[in-house]
């Protein structure tokens, strides 16, 4: 449809395999991108107690997860039951459903390396990004954005936090980006040839076991490139045609089976 | 004590009656601004809204009344444009209705939007890509023209219309009307389409999806069918309600009964291609996705007697009705059928919302129920008691019913 190559196209490949669902990629992303934590009670609104508390982080309808854990199940019982762990960054489709849908065009289809934006003083918070993302990687600030006190002095300057009342997601912690290519051109580099580890995320960062790899899927010196061909290779429901940018990786068959609604006998849909 | 103000020649309840009927309606009005003040002040936090369900009761409600408030804008267009002339004893309460559903529509959506006050960037960073972009600009326009439209009923208030500068700007306003009409009849098909292709472009929510007519995907053309084919008998139950609760004949039975003709043509066209639209639907793009007729719904909430109820009896059976004559013209089973195609298409507009994104697209998440708490319900009823205090005061005030005094 609506799908057109750029020179980079930064991805993740993700091997679920080796992912032992620990969680920290979620506390990664939270510290890195000022994700303000859930908490019950705000000093500062009196009027709050009118309707309802605020949501603490365990209302999971209600957290920021930019990025965000699935656990995955081959529904057998033991002893051949297996689990799998699927972490879900934004896929950063090549061709999005959320970004066409948006009326006041506060996300975008980046063409200098395929990330999709999001513009907060922008957007007002009409949701019909969320309604559209099949993978529930947007989220909406239900709240005022609030730190205990003392945290407020951690926060990231290259990050703007949001106020409440507009969308927000995953964009490959695209500070870090700016400033890579900030060093690229310091260093007398060319800024659009970033050598494989010099513009990473935060989740791939952390990562204990290795699991997530970040780089220019058209890069062939680029990790990535290689590992998104693997035949173990699939991209979460790739029949609906959003093409992402992040590949998962499994050398098990359900797994493989649970990231596109698989269907053997029909034909593709693109 | 207000008699002087009442249209010439009709009589009109108590003052006292009058004042107690508006603060029953107050009460209730002022429950939903207390509820709308908490949701400004705290954030759409206090709904029963959540990170699955963006969109829930007040865009369900939204999208049902400006169906039903479609009755405006095509009765407008068979009575001016195509000189239907028996629809001049229902159209001044057409263009009230329409005037109210679609002002409380705005209302809602301003309670509905994260940042309020940002509503008019629509207009200034326009995404011409976007259904939801072709919606602000054709609501809002076509809000307008309601006003204008319901600018010279006001006029013709019998004091007011004493003064002669006024007599004379409500004539030339009415002269002009057609014009209006027409603007109307543009704008609001386009935007009950493009309400429509707002679900049908998700390309990501198997459930809405649908592929493309030009560059408009099917339910453009459904939602623009269907709002015509309930709008106007939703009139004719205002009407009607307005008729029981003040025991005066407001409008004769047989301009009802055309309007029920009108609305059951246009339904019976919809649910013909509705059922298509389905029917392709199932056996042909869910299959070419890797999914089944049956994995699009769940259990009690979202089970497959909701799509049931709103093709079958609150579609077809309606569709019958109201177009054959010997049912049609009798009132007990007009109102009956008007009843349950405002309900199928109030139904469908739900499904749409909600069953669309409850559904589950990664195989591996679950469905999730969305129940809406009182905050939206409260601000929902506000508009119903914005709507009810508007017709009082036009009912009371403005000559609303060319028909009331020879009937009465
Ligand atoms: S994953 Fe969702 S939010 Fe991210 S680009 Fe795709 S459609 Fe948009
Ligand atoms: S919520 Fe914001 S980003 Fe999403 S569609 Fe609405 S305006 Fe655009």
């Amino acid at each position: 449809m609506h799908y057109k190559e750029f020179k980079i196209k930064w991805g993740m490949v993700i091997d679920i395999d080796k992912c032992t669902g620990c969680g920290a990629c979620m506390v990664g992303c939270q510290v890195e991108n000022n994700i303000a934590p859930m908490t019950k009670s705000d000093p500062y609104n009196y009027v709050q107690a009118l309707t309802k508390p605020r949501d603490d982080a365990s209302n999971k309808l209600r957290t920021l997860t930019w990025m965000n854990v699935y656990e995955l199940s081959n529904g057998k019982a033991f002893p051949e039951h297996e689990t799998a762990y699927l972490p879900r960054p934004c896929m950063q489709c090549g061709n999005p459903a959320c970004v066409p849908v948006c009326p006041v065009v506060a996300t975008e289809k980046n063409e200098e390396g395929g990330i999709v934006s999001q513009i907060y003083p922008r957007c007002i918070g009409c949701r019909y990004c969320m309604a559209a993302c099949p993978y529930h990687a947007r989220y909406f600030n239900w709240w005022d954005p609030l730190w205990p006190e003392g945290m407020d002095k951690g926060l990231s300057p290259a990050t703007s936090v949001r106020p409440r009342g507009v969308v927000e997601k995953c964009n490959f912690c695209h500070s870090r980006y700016l400033q890579a290519k900030d060093k690229a051109r310091l260093d007398g580099e060319d800024p659009m040839n970033l050598p494989e580890g010099a513009y990473t995320t935060a989740c791939a960062d952390i990562c204990p076991t290795k699991a997530i790899t970040f780089g220019d899927l058209n890069n062939p010196e680029h990790k990535v490139h290689e590992l998104a061909k693997s035949p173990h290779a699939f991209r979460l429901l790739e029949k609906l045609g959003l093409h992402p940018q992040v590949y998962y990786m499994s050398e098990r068959e359900w797994v493989r089976k649970q990231g596109d609604n698989y269907n053997a006998e029909a034909g593709g849909h693109h | 004590m207000d008699s002087k103000l009442f249209p010439e020649g009709v009589q009109r309840c108590s003052f006292g009656k009058f004042l107690i009927w508006t603060a029953v309606i107050l009460a209730f009005f002022l429950w939903g601004l207390y509820a709308a003040v908490l949701v400004l002040y705290n954030g759409i936090g206090t709904t029963g809204l959540d990170n699955y369900f963006g969109f829930g009761a007040w865009i369900t409600f939204d999208l049902a009344v400006i169906a039903l408030g479609a009755g405006a804008f095509f009765t407008g267009l068979l009575k001016y444009i195509l000189k239907i002339k028996q629809l001049e004893k229902i159209i001044n309460l057409t263009v009230v209705v329409g005037f109210i559903c679609y002002s409380g529509a705005m209302l809602v959506l301003t309670l509905d939007i994260g940042q309020p006050g940002r509503a008019w960037f629509g207009y200034w960073h326009p995404n011409v890509h976007s259904m939801l972009t072709e919606v602000i600009f054709c609501i809002t326009c076509y809000c307008t023209v309601l006003i204008i439209e319901f600018v010279p009923l006001v006029l013709e208030q019998k004091q007011l219309n004493k003064i002669p500068f006024i007599h004379a700007l409500a004539h030339n306003m009415h002269v002009n009307m057609a014009l209006f009409a027409g603007i109307g009849a543009f704008l609001s098909t386009f935007h009950q389409g493009s309400l429509g292709g707002m679900y049908g472009v998700l390309i990501g929510r198997p459930f809405a999806f649908r592929e493309g007519f030009f560059i408009w995907p099917w339910t453009f053309f459904l939602f623009v069918l269907s709002a015509v084919g309930s709008g106007p008998v939703f009139t004719v139950l205002v009407c009607t309600f307005m008729e029981k609760l003040t025991g005066k004949k407001l409008v004769d039975f047989k301009t009802k009964a055309l309007m029920g003709k009108i609305a059951g043509t246009m339904l019976t066209v919809y649910m013909f291609f509705k059922i298509l639209d389905t029917w392709a639907w199932a056996t042909g793009y869910l299959p070419s996705v890797g999914l089944t007729f049956d994995q699009m719904f769940y259990g009690m909430v979202y089970g497959k007697w909701l799509l049931y109820t709103e093709i079958v009896l609150c579609g077809v059976v309606p569709a019958i009705m109201l177009i054959t004559p010997s049912i049609r013209n009798r009132p007990a089973l007009l109102y009956t059928a008007a009843i349950l195609d405002c309900a199928g298409v109030s139904l469908n507009r739900y499904i749409f919302t909600v069953q669309t994104i409850a559904f589950p697209a990664m195989p591996f998440d679950k469905w999730q129920v969305y129940a809406p708490n009182w905050v939206e319900y409260a601000s929902s009823i506000m508009i119903v008691a914005y709507g009810f205090l508007v017709l009082t005061l036009v009912y009371r005030y403005l000559p609303l019913f060319p028909q009331e005094r020879e009937l009465n």
